[in-house]
């Protein structure tokens, strides 16, 4: 059967999943589907469980209930292998970068294809130095991640990402911990990856950025998916009292 | 009363103390590499190993660390014979000095271990390194060079300390020592020829150390 025949997989399907740290329940029953492809951008106050959400796709934190899957696999939070497996497809970048500051920036991107896929050194070079270009850092590869600024470090934290050649990437307020003037140099990167296909689940508090290059807005609020939209429409006439409110808070 | 010095007296017996500047040497450097490789593991062990070997290695960490090392030695040398187990002198002091320099180590790698940023395991996590490629990889890297400084001391200490081990004749510089004053009487020569020695040894010790610390961990100035 033609690849195009077929019906798609949602790239990521997750059902009444619950989630507690200890007696405080911070996911209520989340239920999402995102297809291949799409840009969701997932906004709401802080302690609403937006980036616990996150990080239960891809095993960083565990879920009590509920179910999730990746491509059509579930996720097993008790196979390690499995778990390694869905990692290589779902990348994900984080608020402080997380670059190993003992590595350079080439070796930062190399490391783990070099380990997990073991692809051999020539592919890895030449994987490096493309994700480097097109994160408009060709010349920084020998450079070590304390010799850069911060938007540099998140470029080459989302290169490291691409390089294990994700199908999903998730984004934990990727500008947060970025001095305004360099929130842009990241963004431009997050919203090429945008066009070219990528599916995206962004954890943003860039409120023009969602808007422009997301498909999807999900506001979360106390632990569920309280409102959620195309971003034109959410951003212009939000439905409920709580979301109204939020974005006036942002004013 | 003036003292009279007569160093040739003891600088003649220049195989001697040649000998025993090598014998200290040699013990270092096995010692140091497998007491530090001895303290990776444990400080694996006790920051993410299976859980039933934690008491184990706690209690050894415990143990030597609250014992002097002159008794952990005879216990290897004249102890462990009545159990079956008769080792050279040589021997028993290597053992000795791996032993105890793993304890010691072990405590001060996982010192490095748990200032590693909870944001870098996760990182490595989610590239899908596993368990064992992240310690190593990731985690241990910055890890020894955090606590580099405070290895290198304990290495020199360590050295210092198997002037001890001349106690069970292996012929270590302080053996020298003590064997040519009782040859030729020249007590005060002997141990400022001897002290002069350990003091060229550790700074020279430290130096090489430090050097090859700046050569693994390149970018020794980072945090």
């Amino acid at each position: 059967m033609p690849a195009d025949l077929t019906p798609a997989v949602p790239a990521l399907t997750i059902a009444g999943l619950r989630k507690s740290f200890g007696s405080n329940e911070v996911l209520k029953g989340i239920d999402l589907t995102v297809a291949p492809g799409e840009v969701i951008a997932i906004i709401g106050k802080s302690g609403s469980g937006k980036s616990t959400l996150l990080r239960c796709v891809n095993g960083l934190e565990t879920f009590q209930h509920g179910t999730l899957e990746v491509d059509g696999q579930a996720l097993a939070q008790d196979n390690a292998a499995a778990m390694r497996a869905l990692r290589q497809r779902v990348g994900m970048i984080f608020q402080s970068f997380n670059l190993f500051p003992h590595l350079t920036v080439g070796k930062n991107i190399m490391l783990a294809p070099g380990l997990v896929r073991k692809l051999p050194a020539d592919v890895l070079l030449e994987r490096a130095r493309r994700l480097l270009e097109r994160v408009g850092l060709a010349e920084k590869f020998d450079a070590y991640p304390d010799q850069l600024s911060g938007g540099q470090q998140q470029r080459v934290a989302i290169a490291r990402a691409l390089a294990m050649e994700p199908m999903m990437l998730l984004c934990d307020e990727i500008t947060s911990a970025l001095d305004p003037e360099l929130v842009g140099e990241v963004l431009a990167v997050v919203e090429a990856l945008a066009k070219e296909g990528m599916t995206l689940l962004m954890v943003t508090h860039e409120m023009n950025f969602a808007r422009k290059v997301s498909d999807r807005v999900i506001f979360m609020h106390q632990g569920r998916v309280h409102e959620q939209g195309p971003p034109e429409r959410l951003f212009a006439d939000p439905q409920t009292a709580e979301l109204r409110q939020f974005l006036s808070s942002l004013q | 009363m003036a003292v009279e010095l007569d160093f040739a007296a003891v600088l003649s017996q220049w195989p001697l103390l040649l000998l025993g500047v090598a014998w200290t040497v040699g013990l270092t450097a096995i010692s140091a590499s497998l007491g530090v490789l001895l303290g990776i593991v444990c400080a694996w062990v006790a920051s993410q190993g299976p859980r039933w070997l934690r008491p184990l290695v706690a209690s050894y960490v415990e143990l030597i660390r609250n014992t002097p090392f002159i008794v952990q030695l005879f216990f290897i040398f004249f102890g462990l014979p009545a159990a079956g187990v008769r080792l050279s002198p040589e021997w028993a002091s290597v053992i000795a000095m791996v032993i105890n320099l793993g304890a010691y180590s072990a405590e001060i790698v996982r010192a490095g271990i748990q200032a590693t940023p909870k944001g870098h395991i996760e990182a490595a996590a989610s590239l899908a390194l596993s368990r064992m490629q992240s310690f190593i990889f990731v985690v241990l890297p910055p890890s020894l060079q955090r606590v580099w400084p405070a290895l290198v001391s304990q290495i020199i200490i360590v050295m210092l300390g198997s002037a001890v081990c001349g106690q069970i004749s292996t012929p270590e510089l302080s053996f020298a020592g003590n064997l040519i004053q009782s040859r030729n009487f020249r007590a005060f020569e002997s141990y400022i020829v001897i002290t002069v020695l350990y003091l060229a040894l550790s700074m020279g010790a430290r130096l090489l150390l430090n050097r090859l610390g700046a050569r693994v961990f390149p970018g020794a100035h980072r945090g």
